[in-house]
Order: structure tokens, then sequence, then C-alpha cells
């Protein structure tokens, strides 16, 4: 009974964390307070943080490294844009359908390409996964980066050599190479950004204090343990890497519909290994840490733009001490303590340190 | 008690194990009878634990054959032998360390458990009610092994004696028909090895289980167990009861002699 509490008090904790800075920051951003340099950040931080919970599903609670996040997310960024030049062209253009399309097939899109992924690399044991991740992140890239694409009136056309699509005057060209995509009719919102981050939310908590939940932690914690009682890791950690991979999706197709035009090289190494220091610093398995990490860390190199070119030195300074902070077992029993000292006071103080 | 007229739950025939050059486990032959306590015993390095993995699959034995309730387990794999009713703990104990004790036990449930991840994502009549009857199902095995107290308590943070109890708690949730046990009561105080002996006997006459255990503590042994197998070199030595076992020369001289 006692478990069961806690376990609805986690996953409030980051429910109300979540809702609280929705209406805090739009709030702030309808009246103008946010700045036109933050508001512009709404979005991309809802993109991260559900990329970092999807990551966190897998790094977290199955324990398996995976460095191909932003593969994922160009995955579900690029099947976005696909699918809402079709839609548009057949006259479909309701941006909230729009995006709900969207955002479902890059789910689908990076979930299926994750299962398949899974297959050969979950069977062995070891650090496979960071690999595989870590060069079909490159790969993806590379790919993306020699589509030619386009749709008309014939459908499709598709070119890995050069812009000459052929195409009938009533075309349009979706992705064009290294440009990558353009004249993409944007669709997302930061309202559409907080549903996306709350649906993820619940999911991976759904998953995680359930039957399988439990089964992926426990095949993290004992492998060998996990199978006598009947649980096969295989089964397990595929669940936790395709879920880990379609919310990456989502992020993308999120992230996608949000610019007219952005490169395939904005989901480059970079931002895997970007969003795995989110999940880290946020804390392994820790879906409140998580979010309360990305959005600060997103935000704070925007804050220390005044410092001109010591900025990204000061940022790297910022994250040694909160992993020294975090990491420490004194200050994290007094935190603990402190907590326990006025039980759910917590999350109010979280949201308005965000706020 | 007249074992000829009783089918046994675990047969095993000529069981050999070669690792490389080591043949660590050579021409067993045993048999397990439902509702009894047996118990394993042997020297160090006597080839005990590797009986255990064989029996739960982890190896594959390299001769012989293993027969639960007279269906072949050669083609099963550590999961399959679990599903098939074959339930075991640890000589160095392995928990779940990072979850609560109660999820330790719940996870032992998986395979009762048969609500889907679309049940789990939208919590439908199922899930509630498939978790509140593994709560309630957890919470008495916590029960029975003393463990009630710490349910929510992370088992890594749980004291050595408990740990090994959870383990046997964690077993039992997955319904075995044998319980195997290697050495249950290693590191535990006597007071503590007494409270494991009643718990060991509760669980076989509440569940009506079988249960093989690896034991050093010979005292435990020849209090609790209803018959005994010894090894010695991965070779079976003597076979019988705990009085036949006792005044057996070859195992005296096998605990004593050399
Ligand atoms: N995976 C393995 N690879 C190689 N040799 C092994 C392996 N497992 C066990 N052995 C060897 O098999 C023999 C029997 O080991 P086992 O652990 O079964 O003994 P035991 O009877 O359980 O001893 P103890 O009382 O010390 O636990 C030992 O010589 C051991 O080194
Ligand atoms: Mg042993």
């Amino acid at each position: 009974m006692k478990r069961k509490l806690n376990v609805n008090r986690n996953s409030a904790v980051s429910y109300s964390i979540v809702i609280a800075l929705y209406i805090a920051l739009s709030i702030m951003s309808a009246s103008g307070l946010l700045g036109r340099k933050y508001s512009s950040l709404l979005v991309p931080v809802c993109c991260y943080i559900v990329a970092a919970i999807g990551l966190n599903m897998n790094v977290g609670i199955s324990g398996e490294l995976n460095l191909g996040q932003a593969g994922f997310m160009s995955l579900g960024a690029f099947t976005a844009v696909i699918v809402a030049g079709a839609l548009n062209f057949h006259g479909i253009t309701a941006p909230a359908l729009v995006l709900l399309i969207c955002i479902i097939c890059g789910t689908l899109v990076a979930g299926f390409l994750g299962w398949l992924m899974s297959i050969p690399v979950l069977k062995l044991e070891g650090d496979y996964l960071a690999i595989v991740t870590l060069a079909f992140g490159q790969i993806i890239v590379n790919i993306i980066n020699n589509v030619y694409l386009g749709i008309d009136e014939n459908g499709l056309h598709f070119s890995f050599v050069n812009n000459t699509l052929q195409m009938q005057p009533d075309g349009s060209v979706l992705i064009s190479g290294p440009m990558g995509a353009t004249g993409v009719k944007t669709a997302s919102n930061f309202t559409a950004g907080f549903l996306l981050v709350l649906i993820s939310l619940i999911v991976v908590y759904h998953i995680m204090y359930s039957r399988n939940g439990r089964a992926i932690m426990a095949c993290r914690d004992n492998r060998i343990a996990a199978s006598t009682v009947g649980i096969n890791a295989v089964a397990e950690k595929t669940l936790a890497f395709v879920v880990s991979a379609a919310l990456g999706g989502a992020a993308g197709a999120l992230y996608g519909m949000n610019y007219s035009s952005f490169a395939a090289t904005k989901f480059d190494f970079n931002l895997s290994i970007l969003i795995l220091v989110y999940v880290v610093l946020g804390g392994l398995g820790n879906m409140t840490g998580t979010i309360i990490a990305t959005t600060l860390l997103v935000v704070l190199p925007e804050m220390l733009r005044f410092l001109s070119i010591y900025r990204m030195l000061i940022y790297a300074v910022v994250l040694i001490v909160i992993m020294i902070v975090t990491n420490n077992q004194a200050i994290r029993m007094k935190l603990k303590a402190l907590r326990k000292g006025k039980a759910g006071n917590g999350s109010g103080k979280g949201a308005s340190v965000n706020g | 008690m007249a074992e000829e007229n009783r089918q046994p739950i675990l047969e095993v025939q000529d069981l050999g194990i070669d690792f490389g050059g080591l043949t660590a486990v050579n021409n067993l032959n045993m048999k397990i009878y439902p509702e009894q306590i047996d118990g394993l015993i042997g020297p160090n390095g006597a080839g005990k634990t590797t009986v255990f993995n064989m029996l739960t699959k982890v190896y594959q034995p390299t001769r012989g054959k293993i027969f639960l309730e007279g269906k072949d387990m050669e083609k099963l794999n550590p999961v399959e032998a679990s599903h098939a009713g074959i339930a075991r703990t640890f000589q160095n104990i392995r928990l779940f360390y990072n979850m609560s004790v109660i999820d330790n036990v719940k996870t032992g449930m998986h395979n009762h458990i048969r609500y889907s991840n679309f049940d789990a994502i939208f919590r439908t009549g199922r899930f509630r009610r498939e978790e509140k009857e593994a709560q309630k199902e957890a919470e008495e095995l916590l029960e029975i092994f003393h463990l009630s107290q710490y349910a929510s308590l992370t088992a890594g943070n749980l004291p050595y004696g408990q740990q090994r109890r959870l383990e046997i708690a964690r077993a039992m949730a997955t319904r075995p028909k044998l319980l195997l046990l290697d050495e249950p009561a290693a590191g535990m105080n006597p007071q503590e090895t007494e409270e494991l002996m009643a718990m060991i006997r509760e669980v076989r006459d509440h569940f009506k289980i079988a249960i093989l255990l690896i034991e050093h503590d010979m005292q435990l042994v020849m209090r609790i167990c209803e018959h005994i197998t010894v090894l010695n070199y991965g070779m079976l030595l003597a076979e019988g009861t705990p009085q036949e076992i006792q005044n057996n020369p070859e195992v005296i001289k096998a605990y004593i002699g050399d």
C-alpha cells in the first residue's frame, strides 16, 4: 500500500510540474513577459523533453546505452515533413489535424525502425546497442543529406543524385539534400508540445509501473535472476528500446513541424549526446529530474548569452557543478531529508524556479 | 514414506557436464518426490551449484537427462524452465537491488499477470484487477517471510539475512512445483537460521511443493531434510534418510578424511 502511494506521488509530481510550467509559461508568453527569444524556445524545449523522457526509458529504466536518439528524432522530423507535404497537397491543411497525423506517423516510423534494429542487436549482451545506435545516428544523417524528394499530381518523386525531380509545375519540393526540409507549413505550437510531453509522461509512467516495467528493471538489475523467474530479457529490452525510439520520433515530428526549413545535420551526434546529458543530469530513471534538467539546460545557454565568448565555458562549468552536486552522497541525503521534512513542497519549488 | 508408489516430480538420469577438460558433474542420478524437503550436500567444489544451474537450464548439461513431471527438459532455456515450474535462489544473492522489496516479489509473478501493454497504458479494468491481485499475493508472501515491514524499502538496503529470505519469496512468487535453495542459511546467525527453517517448512506445508536445498550447516540439513543426496567430486557418493547419511562411512570419510 505504501509503495502504491509512492508511485502515485512520483508521477503526480511530474504531472504537476509540467502543468504548472505550461500555465506559467503560457501566461508569460501571452503577456509578452517572456520575450521573443525565450518564446521561440517553448516548442523545442517540449521536443527535447519528450526525446529525453524516451531515452531515459532506454538508458535509465532498461540500462542500455543509446547514442542515437537524434537519429530517431530525424526520422520523425522528416517523416512529418513528407506526410505534411502529402496532406497539404491533397488539400488537408488544418494545422491541428496535420500535426496529429504527422506525430503519429513519426512515432510509428521511428518505433518500427527501432524494432527492426533491436532484432539483431538486443540478442547480444554487452554494449552493442550503444555502437549500433551510434552508427545509425550517423548513417541516417548522411542518407537524408542526400535525399531529394518532392510531390506532385503523380505522387512522390525521389532522387539520390540531385535536384532533378522532373515534377509537374504544381509540385512542391519537400526535401532537397543538404538544405534539408524546405517550405514546411509549420503546425507546432506550445500547447501541442505540452500535450505531447504529458502523453509521453503518462505512457512512460504507466509502462514503468506495470508488469513489463518491473521486468525491464529486473533485467537491468540482474539478467540471470530475471530469466530464472521466467522473464525474457530480449523481449523486455526491445520494448524499452522501441518506446524510446518511438518517443524520439514523436519529438522529431513536433520539431519538424515547428520550422519552415531545417537541415538533417541538425540531428547529428552532438544532439544525441546533448539529450543523453539531459537524462544523466536529470537522473537515470528519474522522469521529473529529466524534465527539469532539460528545461534548464536548454534555457541556460540563452541566459548566458551576455557572457559572449565565455558562454560555453561557463555552461561547461555549470554542467560540472550540477554533476558534482547531484552525485554527491552527502548533498543528496540533505536534499532527501529536506524533502521528507516538508513533503510535497518540492514540486511547487521546482516549478517556480523554472517559471 | 513409500516412495516407490509415488511419481517423482523430478528425475535426473546420468547427468553430467564438462567445462573444457574439467568434468564438474558426472553420472548423477536423482529422484525428487512431491512435498518432500531434500538435501544436496557435499564438500566445497563438489558440483552442487552446478547441478542447480543444470536443473534451471542456466547451464546446458553435456550428458544425461532431466525430467520434470515426466517431461524431458532438454530443449528448455532458463525462462522456459521457470515456466515449467522450477524456481531457485542463488548462492551469491541475486536480487533486483534497485527495486523495492515488494516489486522484487511482484516481478516473480511476471507470468501469472496476463494483461497487455495496452491494458497498462490505458489502466484498464483488467490492469487494475490483476495489479490488485498481485499486490495481495505479494503481501501474503512477504508476510510468510516476515518482510512486510520492509515492503517499500529498496532491496539493496535490506540486511543480509532478509535479502536471502526475499530471494525465496521472489522464487515462490513464480508458483513453482520445485524450489531450489542454494545455501539459504549462509551468513545467518543461529536465531535467523532457526526462523528460516520454520519458514521453509511452512512454505512446503502451505504450498505443497518439493524443495531441494544445498546447505553446509549439517545441523540444519539433518533436522529439516527428509532425504539427502551427497555429492563428491561431481559424483553421487550416497543417498538416503538423514540417519543413513549420518552413519555412512563414505560420507564421514569425505567430510573428515583426506
Ligand atoms: N562456469 C564454469 N566454468 C568452469 N568451471 C566451473 C563453472 N562452474 C563451476 N565450475 C567448476 O565446477 C566445480 C563445481 O563447482 P560448484 O560451484 O558446483 O561447487 P559447489 O559444490 O557448489 O561448491 P561450494 O560448496 O563451494 O558452493 C568447481 O571445480 C568449479 O570450479
Ligand atoms: Mg555452490
